[in-house]
């Protein structure tokens, strides 16, 4: 049984689709195992995410994950982001089944490569 | 608009059904096994009743029907039960890579318990070959146990020549028909069936009973010890008005199979051409003619199962799927893995299954919303880029 922020953010997604001026993108999971998640971040000069959208093939909670932690990190540094954890988003959400823990960490795991992305992208390795 | 297309999962109960079982949860109350008093002698009746009912819609005989919990006992009684029987024959079994879970887990439980197992693989429809069967039969080989019908891509199965087969080889062949009843018109003796598993709650009877059918003259060993009901095959008190309602329903459903199934099959291809003609990139599991009158099993490209099913519940639809999330497993349905589709398309399915009291505008409606919910998902999925 999925929480009623779970329903909120699959049936009206938060950040929805492709950003066009994206200078970090990240994608993580594999068709294979049912979930991918494609994280796209906007950081202006001063290292804050200004935008932030998702794309994700999956089930309701992979949805739901990836609407959530796209509003967690909407505002905050990129440093901030990049301590984004999975037990945030599921606080966040009231609580995720068991079974779709997993769909939190890729979320985490999304955001996390979407930064690593944009440092590419920069010219500085991620530490 | 509420729209109900789970009806291989369970359907509803039956008002006729119903009606028929009502005097056995209130006024009729007595033990069967009391012969002694009127109580006891009036719920043998309904007892007596529904057996020759069961026994009339497989052209079977009332002494060769087994009241059950439901379809997994029956399954469970059927298989455990003729090898711990006939031990000194063999231990190899025969059986499908697409049963039910009920014949699976319980198979595979064998296996662990050192019995040899065969799990024969199926086409690309789903489909078990004949000759695949006769070809595994070996001298070990006690029991052949094949699906009458497929949960989950509606498959049918060439259940009377796996019979024949069987027979002539001298091995028993059991059938899992849970699906297949009130849907298929079935003779045991035409199709040299030995046993036959069936389950009250899919053919509008109520949840908790079913029955196994066991061929006169073969051996079981109990399951369930205790006391001397169902000859001494099936311990317990019966469930005096879950097999009222199993036997009203099942005589019903024999009755329906000319009259309503050619309707359901016709609502089920409109619905399966709806779809085909709506959204692209959609591929129908299973096979376009040899399948179950009420089933549609589809793979979605580029989306995924469960968010499927939860929009489309959204929208009052209830479907069901055989992907890995809406289960909590981690591989998709190993029915559609077994048919040689991809796990990625595998986790895009969903099944559709109608019943006699599926109508017109219930499939009209579902036509038209589940292209919105596709087109949706896949605006939303990194796979797809149109």
């Amino acid at each position: 049984m999925y929480t009623e922020k779970v329903l909120d953010h699959f049936s009206n997604p938060r950040n929805m689709g492709e950003l066009e001026d994206a200078n970090g993108v990240g994608m993580v999971g594999n068709a294979k195992c049912g979930d991918i998640m494609q994280m796209f971040i906007k950081v202006n000069d001063d290292g804050i995410i200004e935008d932030v959208s998702f794309k994700t093939f999956g089930c309701g909670a992979a949805i739901a994950t990836s609407s959530m932690a796209t509003e967690l990190i909407k505002g905050k540094t990129v440093d901030e982001a990049l301590q984004l954890s999975n037990s945030a988003v599921v606080e966040a959400l009231e609580g995720l089944p068991p079974a779709k823990l997993h769909c939190s960490v890729l979320a985490e795991e999304a955001v996390k490569a979407a930064v690593e992305n944009y440092r590419e992208n920069l010219g500085k390795a991620t530490v | 608009m509420k729209v109900y297309l789970d009806n291989a999962a369970t359907t509803a109960l039956d008002s006729e059904v119903l009606e028929k079982m009502m005097p056995y949860l209130t006024e009729i109350y007595g033990n069967p096994s009391n012969q002694h008093h009127s109580f006891g002698r009036e719920a043998v009746k309904g007892v007596d009743t529904a057996r020759k009912q069961v026994a009339d819609a497989l052209n079977a005989s009332p002494d060769e029907i087994i009241f059950t919990a439901g379809g997994t006992e029956a399954d469970n009684l059927a298989i455990k039960g003729i090898l711990q029987k006939y031990k000194s024959k063999g231990n190899h079994i025969i059986t499908t890579a697409v049963e039910h879970h009920a014949i699976m887990h319980t198979c595979e439980q064998l296996e662990k318990d050192g019995y040899d197992v065969t799990f024969l693989p199926v086409d690309e429809f789903g489909a078990v070959s004949a000759e695949a069967v006769e070809n595994a039969i070996k001298d070990s080989t006690v029991l052949v146990s094949v699906m009458f019908a497929n949960n989950e891509v509606g498959t049918i199965m060439p259940i009377a020549e796996i019979g024949e087969i069987c027979r002539r080889r001298k091995v028993y062949f059991h059938t899992d028909a849970v699906q297949a009843i009130g849907h298929i018109a079935i003779d045991v003796k035409a199709m040299n069936i030995d046993m036959l598993s069936l389950s009250a709650h899919k053919f509008h009877g109520p949840k908790g009973v079913g029955a196994l059918y066991v061929r006169r003259g073969i051996g079981l060993m109990p399951q369930m010890t205790g006391g001397a009901q169902e000859r001494k095959r099936r311990a317990g008190t019966e469930n005096v008005p879950g097999i009222v309602g199993l036997g009203a329903a099942i005589e019903k459903a024999a009755e329906r199979i000319a009259v309503d199934m050619p309707k359901v099959a016709a609502l089920r291809d409109k619905l399966i051409e709806g779809i085909e003609s709506t959204i692209p990139e959609v591929k129908l599991n299973g096979h376009r003619q040899n399948r179950l009158p009420n089933n549609v099993n589809i793979s979605i490209k580029y989306i995924e199962g469960e968010s499927v099913l939860m929009m489309l519940d959204m929208l009052g639809i209830a479907a069901s799927s055989g992907s890995a999330c809406a289960s909590a497993s981690i591989d998709p349905s190993h029915v559609l893995l077994a048919m040689g589709i991809p796990h990625e398309t595998a986790h895009g399915s969903i099944r559709l299954t109608l019943s006699d009291k599926t109508t017109e505008e219930e499939i009209d409606y579902v036509i038209k919303t589940l292209p919105t919910v596709v087109e949706r998902l896949r605006k939303m999925s990194p796979l797809y880029n149109k």
